[in-house]
């Protein structure tokens, strides 16, 4: 059981890393607004992806950098793979639904694979940190997994493609109360319907 | 079957030593310092004047919950000299004045021939030597337990002035499993942890049940189909209902004290507002209109004020009171920090609440107007406050860290008393949360 939820957390970390790959200023994340809060976490989900494999971090990069591939790739792969090889996750600040530069491209990548693939479904998951009242958690993840949906209605995907769903601070990606996991946790997921 | 009185003869005798008595040991909520009452109960007796096994069984429950209370120190019955052998004889008062005790409790209780149990109680004050109350009453043999706390709910309310709340009822969320996979189920069982039952297989997400006025129901949170949406569960038969279908996730439910509507939030495009449900037409109505997260609303105990939290004012949880219609919406909380939960005691003076400061968690109360907050419990996650229905003590669950590994993370349910004492965990078979305390139980279970 440690042993899979360790290689949850790898897998989480190596999305991260390919997300921020190219711009290591996760710190500035979310900071417009939230940098008071004494709890918060800085939003370095990418910090400490030390062990993170380097070829499959390259592959991820490479399969982001040029999103027109995504058919020539597909007669190999799952939905579910391409859509992971897009960066199915995007990251939050602490009590925070705005989306950062680096959530802005994962999604406009999510929205060139919908539009190369019009007949996926998505359903977008929103989640949050275990620092909130449970409540509270739930009306957050369903204003992330909202903005994540808005984001891509306005980049053209039909919004009846998408559904969104709130787990509040139910389903954790990553164990541990620490900053490092919070940042893993507050994230919207999309997931192939 | 379980039926209890308490004799009118007595009631003349009972004011009189009541006014005397109430000068002395009363309990002042306002002082918070309390002083456990010195409480001698005998083992209740069966028809030849010996103690029953079951006479046995429900001293014991009525001793437990006295002294759970945090309010009384039952005196080890192993002290006791000659305890009377019937609740008709008059004690030997100088045999437990010397134990220091202020009150005896004697009772018989057995099982008849048609396997009734029938119990009789008298309860003396030993400093005045006068009888201040007396009962009895039978049960089918599956109400031994209720029938004990209705006893010690007697005892509770001659000493303390005080409502009853023992016989009362927990649903919770029991919860087992790695972090990211909790599997967490719909759980009851008496307010001293015994007749646990789950009532949910686990199979589906729920969270944050409520109980009806009259306990018969529970709205819940249900992830049925991954479709988050409140059900009602009906106690005694199983039977699960969804509430109404809504474009967005419906969510922390609440009763009104009637029992006639129910409000809630729905999630809609990332704003959460209230709603009101009238549960026998079924139809809704809009209670708060904004673009931010207006949630956990809860009534007040006449129905005519809903207490609730929203990040409308600066983006932090603050709690806010409004009518019932959803006008006249007034912020009462102002201390620093974020706070969440809000729940009216049944008294209708104070508002628990959890609050976040500085990377910790409380639950605390306030005046209605947002004075007086005074915190009772703390902890690296502390949540979900509910009442007993005599608002005196408070509910609770406490979460410790989670190691990376996934080991700690414990969770559990904890209660204490509004002056901040007697904070106790409550024997659950798993990890707990997310507890409602029932209103008082009916006088059939």
């Amino acid at each position: 059981m440690i042993k899979r939820l360790l290689t949850i957390c790898a897998a989480t970390m190596l999305l991260a890393a390919c997300e921020t790959a190219s711009t290591d200023s996760n710190e500035v994340v979310g900071s417009s607004s939230a940098a008071s809060s004494g709890s918060d976490a800085a939003a370095s989900a990418s910090s400490n992806t030390s062990d993170g494999s380097t070829s499959a971090s390259s592959e991820a990069s490479e399969a982001s950098g040029s999103s027109g591939s995504n058919s020539a790739d597909s007669d190999m792969q799952t939905p579910d793979e391409m859509l992971a090889k897009v960066g199915s996750t995007v990251y939050f600040g602490y009590d925070e639904s705005t989306l950062s530069a680096e959530a802005q491209a994962t999604l406009d990548r999510q929205a060139a694979f919908l539009k190369a693939n019009p007949t996926i479904r998505i359903v977008i998951e929103g989640h949050c940190d275990e620092r909130g009242t449970r409540e509270y958690n739930l009306a957050l993840g369903d204003r992330r997994a909202s903005a994540a949906r808005d984001y891509l209605v306005a980049k053209g995907v039909n919004a009846s493609r998408l559904t969104t769903i709130s787990y509040g601070k139910e389903r954790p990606a990553v164990g541990g109360s620490n900053d490092t996991s919070y940042a893993l946790n507050r994230r919207s997921m999309s997931k192939i319907n | 079957m379980l039926r209890i009185y308490v004799l009118i003869c007595l009631l003349v005798a009972n004011l009189v030593s009541g006014i005397a008595f109430s000068q002395t040991t009363r309990i002042d909520i306002t002082d918070g310092q309390v002083a456990r009452i010195p409480i001698a109960i005998a083992d209740f007796t069966g028809p030849d004047g010996t103690t029953t096994p079951e006479g046995r069984q429900i001293s014991k429950i009525i001793s437990d919950d006295l002294q759970n209370s945090g309010l009384f120190e039952p005196v080890d019955s192993a002290a006791f000299i000659n305890p009377p052998s019937s609740p008709d004889i008059t004690p030997d008062f100088a045999n437990w004045s010397p134990l220091g005790v202020e009150g005896l409790l004697v009772g018989s209780a057995f099982f008849d021939s048609e396997n009734t149990l029938q119990l009789e109680f008298k309860l003396w004050d030993v400093v005045t030597q006068k009888a201040l109350t007396e009962g009895g009453g039978s049960a089918d043999p599956a109400g031994l337990r209720r029938i004990a706390h209705k006893v010690a709910d007697f005892v509770y309310v001659e000493f303390t002035g005080d409502k009853k709340y023992f016989d009362t009822k927990i649903v919770y969320i029991s919860e087992s499993g790695p972090q990211d996979k909790r599997v967490k189920r719909l759980a009851i069982m008496d307010q001293d942890g015994h007749n646990h039952r789950f009532l949910t297989s686990g199979r589906d997400l729920v969270l944050t049940p409520r109980f009806s006025p009259t306990a018969h129901e529970i709205a819940y949170l249900n992830y049925f189909n991954d479709e988050p949406n409140i059900y009602l569960f009906e106690v005694a038969t199983g039977r699960t209902e969804k509430l109404g279908s809504f474009p967005g996730m419906t969510f922390a439910p609440h009763f009104h004290p009637d029992g006639n509507k129910l409000i809630m939030s729905l999630a809609q495009d990332g704003a959460t507002n209230i709603f009101e449900m009238d549960l026998l037409s079924r139809t809704t109505r809009q209670l708060t209109n904004t673009i931010h997260i207006d949630t956990a609303p809860s009534y007040s105990p006449d129905g005519k004020k809903i207490v609730f939290e929203s990040d409308r004012d600066g983006g932090r949880q603050q709690l806010f009171i409004m009518d019932s219609d959803g006008r006249n919406v007034k912020r009462i909380s102002y201390n620093k920090g974020r706070y969440a939960t809000p729940v009216w005691s049944p008294r209708g003076d104070v508002i628990a609440f959890t609050k976040m400061l500085a990377g910790e968690f409380f639950i605390g109360i306030m005046r209605t107007d947002g004075t007086a907050e005074r915190l009772l419990a703390r902890g690296f996650l502390v949540e979900a406050p509910t009442w007993a229905p005599n608002g005196r003590v408070l509910m609770y669950y406490k979460q410790d860290r989670f190691e990376q590994d996934g080991s700690g993370g414990n969770t559990r349910l904890y209660k204490v008393d509004i002056t901040g004492f007697n904070e106790s965990i409550m024997n659950t078979p798993a990890d707990a949360s997310d507890p409602a305390w029932s209103p008082l139980l009916g006088s059939n279970p």
